[in-house]
């Protein structure tokens, strides 16, 4: 629990608050790959070097533009009239509060588990690799299965709308 | 004499450093190291700016800039000099935090992607595991300024030249990946530092690099197509074309933010050449065997600086793209021959040595190219100029 872990979690944590409590809604994708990168440089603190760049890779490069043209090609930008805050926030908080509770309990009952401060393993790109083709290779499938339906999906939507104006 | 001159740099860095207490050394190394990338790139820039306007005006049959200095040579500085006085203008309307974080986002993004390429023998500022990576991660990073920079601004061209911009950017960084997976796949590592040294052998006088090989052929023009798409850089300058929208997603900036975006455009140029020398022309290897005794960094810097005279070159010759003829571009043409590539790298490691892997590799590369270019145009017809006049 180091001083650079702490200042990493303060700066992601700072991201999400952003990211539900500002106004503009463009500000809010942007606060919300602050966090992205917040997170990021977790990975990174931990020595993890390849989810940490892929993160950057896949979220900051990809999921925060997706993000951010779903904002603008939609008429989500404009703020509603009536705030951005439910009626119902009372129970929502009560309900986030248990998930984070039960989680929370979770995880520190495996704590004393754990093997006793092993160093941590230096887990290089080619071992991720390897796992994934020998170990991994049923989720590595199905995610790519999930790929090309995104893919085949989003050029049906998009073919449809063609289509009917015609 | 030879080698120390090839490591003149490291040497020098280790005398500098060595003035100062031994726990400091290492972060002052570092420091140092980045003290000299961030000072040696923009002055690099600055040669570049001037070439590009002399090389631009000689290919348009004109004289470039001739009066400041002997043949220009000063009109950076002038440039420069300018850009500081200028005043600058943020629009009333714009949203001035985003405005002014945009251009320092993509600098520093820009700047971050110097970290990994290895400028000379053991010339890399850090030397990762997962180098490339690293480096495509950083160029991911400026699309979400070259967003932030169009919406800011609060104008529709700066809008729709951003929106074309990461589209064109998002579609073209695809390219670049798969184009640079196949370096990968055969090196077997995504470390910079591995995949020069394993260009780094001669057969007969010649280099291993990847460039002779049939898939490294394609590889390494696939991405220098992808890399002038990732730069916005003409014939793909569409979203910031002079004629079309006037100056794109950088519209409303004046002044030293407007330098900042062409620092950063340059930069990027620069990185991405760099990356391209790195993995397909050898990196800091020399072209023939006989001519090791040159110094590593000299190879590497000539390198990227006939790059830098190629893209020039493409600027002042080709007609800009269109949008639509862009995408239609990576995703039909480019995409299918990238995954090809891919299958005929893979073929190529296990047919084993001998000259049948050449014949077959390149047969199917040019097979593939010539049939997929076929298809495309099936729908183009040349014959003679047909006009249709208003009614």
């Amino acid at each position: 629990m180091s001083f650079v872990f702490y200042l990493l979690a303060a700066l992601t944590v700072a991201g999400g608050l952003a990211a539900v409590l500002l106004k503009n809604t463009v500000h809010c994708a942007l606060a919300l790959t602050v966090a992205f990168a917040g997170l990021a440089f977790l990975y990174l603190n931990l020595d993890a070097q390849f989810a940490g760049f892929a993160q950057i890779l896949v979220y900051i490069g990809a999921v925060a533009i997706l993000v951010v043209f779903a904002i603008l090609l939609t008429k989500g930008s404009e703020t509603p009239k009536d705030g951005v805050f439910s009626k119902t926030w009372l129970a929502g908080l009560v309900v986030a509060a248990g998930v984070f509770a039960v989680l929370g309990w979770a995880v520190l009952q495996t704590a004393p588990m754990l093997p006793k401060a092993t160093p941590a393993p230096a887990v290089t790109v080619g071992q991720i690799g390897n796992a994934l083709v020998d170990r991994y290779v049923l989720p590595l499938e199905i995610v790519a299965v999930l790929l090309t339906v995104a893919l085949i999906g989003a050029v049906i939507v998009a073919m449809h709308d063609k289509e009917r104006t015609r | 004499m030879i080698d120390k001159l090839d490591q003149i740099f490291v040497l020098l860095r280790q005398w500098v450093v060595g003035f100062l207490p031994a726990g400091w050394q290492t972060a002052a190394g570092v420091l140092l190291s980045v003290v000299v990338i961030v000072a040696f790139f923009p002055a690099l820039f600055a040669l570049t700016v001037w070439m590009e306007r002399k090389g631009l005006g000689r290919i348009q049959n004109r004289l470039g800039p001739n009066r400041v200095g002997p043949f220009g040579l000063l009109q950076p500085i002038a440039d420069g000099i300018k850009s500081l006085t200028k005043e600058d203008i943020v629009p009333l309307s714009a949203d001035a935090v985003v405005h002014l974080l945009a251009p320092l986002m993509l600098v520093v993004a820009v700047f971050m992607g110097f970290a990994v390429l290895p400028m000379g023998r053991n010339m890399v500022l850090v030397d990762m595991d997962a180098g490339l990576l690293f480096f495509f991660a950083m160029g991911a990073s400026t699309e979400v300024a070259v967003f932030m920079a169009g919406w800011s601004s609060r104008n529709k061209y700066s809008l729709l030249g951003a929106m074309r911009a990461v589209a064109q950017m998002i579609s073209y960084e695809v390219v670049l990946l798969l184009s640079s997976v196949v370096v990968v796949m055969i090196t077997g590592s995504l470390s910079l530092t591995k995949i020069v040294e394993a260009q780094n052998q001669y057969t007969w006088g010649l280099p291993h690099w990847y460039i002779f090989t049939p898939w490294g052929l394609a590889g390494f023009v696939m991405y220098s197509i992808a890399a002038t798409a990732e730069t916005n850089r003409s014939p793909f300058d569409l979203p910031e074309g002079e004629s079309e929208l006037v100056a794109g997603y950088h519209t409303e900036y004046s002044g030293f933010k407007f330098a900042l975006f062409f620092l950063g455009e340059y930069l990027a140029m620069f990185s991405i050449s760099g990356m391209g020398a790195t993995l397909f022309l050898g990196g800091w290897s020399a072209p023939f065997s006989f001519l090791g005794w040159v110094p590593s960094w000299i190879w590497f810097f000539s390198k990227l600086m006939v790059s830098i005279v190629v893209f020039i070159w493409m600027r002042g010759t080709l007609p800009r793209l269109r949008q639509d003829q862009l995408m239609n571009f990576a995703w039909k043409f480019i995409l299918p021959l990238c995954l090809l590539n891919l299958f005929v790298a893979a073929l190529w490691r296990f047919m084993g040595e001998g000259w049948l892997r050449w014949v077959v590799c390149s047969a199917i590369l040019f097979v593939a190219y010539v049939a997929l270019g076929r298809i495309e145009m099936r729908s183009e017809h040349f014959g003679p100029r047909r006009y249709r006049y208003a009614e």
